[in-house]
């Protein structure tokens, strides 16, 4: 019996050890085991919603997974050889369904709220037109008209190209580096619309905190709002053929005044409307 | 005809044909019961190969293992076996082997239909399967199929809709058979509030399948027409939009998820009070929360769709409509742990498995509230925190409860015991290495990795090596699963009629193996 113990005593810290070290791996590295903090106050708010969420999943959890694990280990026919009778209790079933409304209106709340403030388009400062292709994107400044295509870059290419064996631990930001980026100033409210040019793609920059799909012949509307200089990283997220984890996103926030010197560059190197480097259909259509 | 004649007739019926006219002409449920596991057991492993594919793929960023064009292949094919192969036909499977003995009916109310029904399925992943090899390759646009993609496919395009077109009619059909037995031919006395909950579960999962699979048939054929008859369905340009297939498609994909897990949830149901020794808790409020489930399925389809761009008030509709599943969900989770409460328990390999049941389907709850949450949503959307969702769900869930479901019921089946000892190996390896495969996946999807990529940056290298390897541990655990079936009908321990002591229902008063014909007279219902 004394054994027994000792082997259900052991268990249960084990599992206490266990469920700690998992519930502790996603606070303590962010990069790798979690979302991003990001650079919007959009990308901090869901953050912070997703932490809120999470913890509380963990909480109730614990409280579920304690009580199954109680029942396994003392329930057991060997310390508990006469079953009880009961097979019902009102008032446990009226607790366990009106609680959970309860918890969901923690979350339901405050999701609710981001949401709004999210969809709220008004007083942007700058538009940039993304669309998608097969299998890359574009970026069009319609008031400076500056027209972008972003593909995958050449030396991530080089590395993905079949029967070449450059290591991908050779090429920086492998399958996270474009031929062009799109650049955007920091600290400004900017309007994206996003539109798909043949089929569904969908753009996500993590650390924007933002993801939306590229409807072709639809045009989405979304916005950020970058606080710190920076590149930010992501790719398509819809499936989209062939190309489809080779289409990259690059976001370069710069500081306004460094912005506008891109937009001066970038004027003077490409002139004339519909500029710009588009590659053949990869198709041939 | 003389009544001679007749009397030999229904002599001869008892006698079915020997070899292999036998499961040709079968109208016997438990014979029909056979095909559709056996179906869906070969299924499991046909994209359970495609699933090591994948995972070899991915085992290292730049494997180039085989072409993107072939991963998309195997990515959406796994998927399509998987639902349709693999997790449906078992659940029909067991629904024929066990509602007749579990309602006291001698058969399934239309046997004629019932063996249509099966042998449609061998056509239907034949057309699917052979797409592969077809000029353009098999369907590449995941199973959600959605446009304008999925009609740049090649000449597979037109057997892919004709394969969902049959999978289609023989849900339909073994749902209305379902819906005609248990309805029409429940022994005297069986009382709708007394039936088994897995007969509960499975009316209920009926009604769904004949509600939404003609939807997902005439959802494809727009498909087919947009690309065969010039019609613009799903092109914005001819006054459609790519928009409506996703709403045609979750309004069939949402319910059809329940599809997957109702059953599953009816067979928990059965095994928790059979191994606590314990009635179930809260009969009458696990029913209703069955019921409930299933209407709110119907109206949360548009959670698929957060980042498509809908309204505001539609994302708000659909994300409390989610949240609201968590409910009656909750209910049935906490009415499975008050049965366990204060019982008897032991742990043959069928409880091992719907404990383990409980528990990671729970964590697949956890994570479908998260994902309810739009703002959350737009970043885990089409990351791999959804595909660690739904694997919970329906791997350590759906699946799960089916191999609780075999090891339960195969004693009876058979009439021999399953090797106890290999039967918990299986159950070892599969529930740990089932973590090690899909837990991480949460970590790579928060960290921004898109699902249906063939290569991926090299922050996600260590975690997918991991998940690669619980993968491979996962899948070839599997081979213990049929090794211990194969024993098992061959030979071993004789079963009692009750193989399990703590057993109640109808099944379990008739002998092991079951004789051919059962409840040809209704039993008495106490």
């Amino acid at each position: 019996m004394t054994r027994r113990r000792a082997i259900a005593g052991s268990l249960t810290i084990l599992g206490a050890l266990l469920s700690a070290a998992v519930l502790a791996a996603p606070a303590r590295a962010a990069s790798e085991y979690n979302l991003p903090y990001g650079v919007t106050p959009i990308s901090h708010a869901v953050y912070r919603l997703h932490m809120l969420a999470f913890w509380m999943m963990c909480g109730i959890g614990l409280i579920v997974f304690g009580l199954i694990f109680y029942s396994v280990i003392f329930h057991r026919r060997s310390r508990h050889p006469v079953p009880a009778k009961f097979h019902e209790n009102t008032v446990f079933e009226i607790v366990w369904t009106i609680l959970p409304f309860f918890i969901l209106v923690i979350l339901a709340v405050p999701a609710a709220r981001l949401l709004l403030r999210m969809e709220n388009l008004r007083h942007s400062q700058l538009t940039v037109r993304i669309t998608g292709y097969q299998w890359l994107w574009r970026y069009t400044y319609p008031r400076y008209g500056i027209n972008v295509y972003s593909r995958l870059s050449n030396s991530s290419l080089a590395a993905v190209q079949y029967g070449r064996h450059l290591s991908p631990y050779a090429v920086p930001h492998y399958l996270r580096s474009v031929s062009h980026p799109m650049v955007v100033p920091t600290g400004e409210k900017i309007r994206l619309l996003v539109t798909g040019g043949d089929v569904i793609h969908a753009w996500w920059v993590p650390a924007l905190g933002l993801q939306i799909d590229a409807n072709p012949g639809l045009i989405n509307a979304m916005w950020i709002k970058i606080l710190k200089p920076g590149v930010y990283r992501g790719a398509c997220n819809q499936i989209c053929g062939w190309g489809h984890g080779y289409m990259p996103i690059v976001v370069v926030a710069k500081p306004p005044q460094q912005f506008l010197e891109w937009v001066r560059h970038w004027r003077a190197m490409h002139r004339g409307p519909g500029q710009g480097d588009f590659p053949p259909h990869p198709l041939g259509l | 005809m003389s009544s001679e004649v007749l009397a030999h007739e229904h002599a001869a019926e008892h006698a079915p044909p020997r070899g292999f006219m036998r499961w040709i002409t079968t109208t016997n449920h438990k014979d029909i019961g056979t095909m559709y596991l056996v179906l869906s057991l070969i299924m499991f492993f046909v994209g359970g190969a495609m699933a090591m594919v994948i995972r070899a793929q991915l085992f290292r960023p730049d494997m180039q293992l085989v072409t993107p064009l072939f991963f998309n292949q195997m990515a959406t094919m796994h998927g399509l076996i998987m639902i349709f192969g693999a997790v449906m036909p078992a659940f029909v499977g067991l629904a024929n082997w066990m509602i007749p003995m579990m309602i006291g009916a001698p058969d399934m109310a239309l046997p004629r239909l019932n063996n249509w029904s099966f042998w449609i399925l061998p056509f239907a992943f034949t057309l699917l399967l052979i797409t592969l090899f077809l000029p353009g390759g098999g369907p590449q646009g995941g199973w959600t199929m959605y446009v304008p993609f999925n009609l740049q496919l090649g000449y597979g395009f037109p057997f892919m809709i004709f394969a969902i077109h049959l999978m289609g009619i023989s849900s339909v059909m073994g749902a209305i058979n379902i819906i005609a037995t248990i309805l029409n031919m429940r022994a005297p006395g069986m009382t709708l509030m007394k039936m088994p909950l897995f007969v509960w579960a499975w009316l209920i999962t009926a009604y769904l399948l004949i509600a939404v699979m003609p939807v997902l048939a005439g959802g494809v054929t727009m498909q087919l027409l947009d690309r065969y008859f010039g019609t613009h369905f799903f092109s914005v340009a001819g006054g459609g939009s790519p928009i409506l297939w996703e709403h045609v498609f979750w309004f069939f994909g949402h319910p059809e998820v329940y599809i997957m897990i109702l059953p599953a949830f009816g067979i928990i149901s059965e095994i928790i009070p059979t191994f606590s020794r314990k009635p179930i808790f809260g009969y009458r409020s696990m029913v209703y929360a069955l019921a409930s489930i299933a209407f709110l399925s119907f109206i949360v389809w548009g959670h698929h769709m957060f980042v498509v761009g809908m309204p505001v008030a539609a994302d708000l509709f659909f994300m409390f409509s989610t949240m609201l599943i968590a409910v009656p969900t909750g209910i049935k989770i906490f009415n499975w742990v008050a049965t366990m409460w204060k019982g008897s328990l032991t742990f043959e390999t069928p409880m091992l498995f719907a404990v383990a049941f409980i528990v990671l389907f729970t964590i697949g709850g956890f994570s479908g509230v998260m994902l309810a949450l739009v703002p959350a949503d737009f970043q885990y959307n089409n990351s791999y925190f959804v595909v660690a969702h739904f694997h919970y769900v329906l791997v350590t869930g759906a699946v799960f409860a089916i191999m609780a479901a075999v090891y339960y019921w195969l004693p009876k089946w058979t009439g021999h015991m399953y090797n106890e000892f290999w039967g918990k190996t299986h159950f070892w390896l599969s529930a740990i290495a089932a973590n090690v495969l899909y837990f991480p996946m949460h970590f790579l999807g928060l960290a921004g990795m898109p699902r249906r990529i063939p290569d991926y940056p090299l922050q996600f290298a260590n975690l997918n090596m991991v998940v690669s390897i619980g993968g491979f541990v996962f899948g070839l655990s599997q081979l213990i699963f049929v090794a211990v079936i194969f024993s098992c009908v061959r030979a071993g321990k004789k079963a009692e009629a009750r193989a399990w002591e703590g057993a109640r229902g109808l099944e379990w008063t008739l002998p092991s193996p079951v004789p051919y014909h059962s409840f040809s007279t209704p039993p008495e219902i106490a």
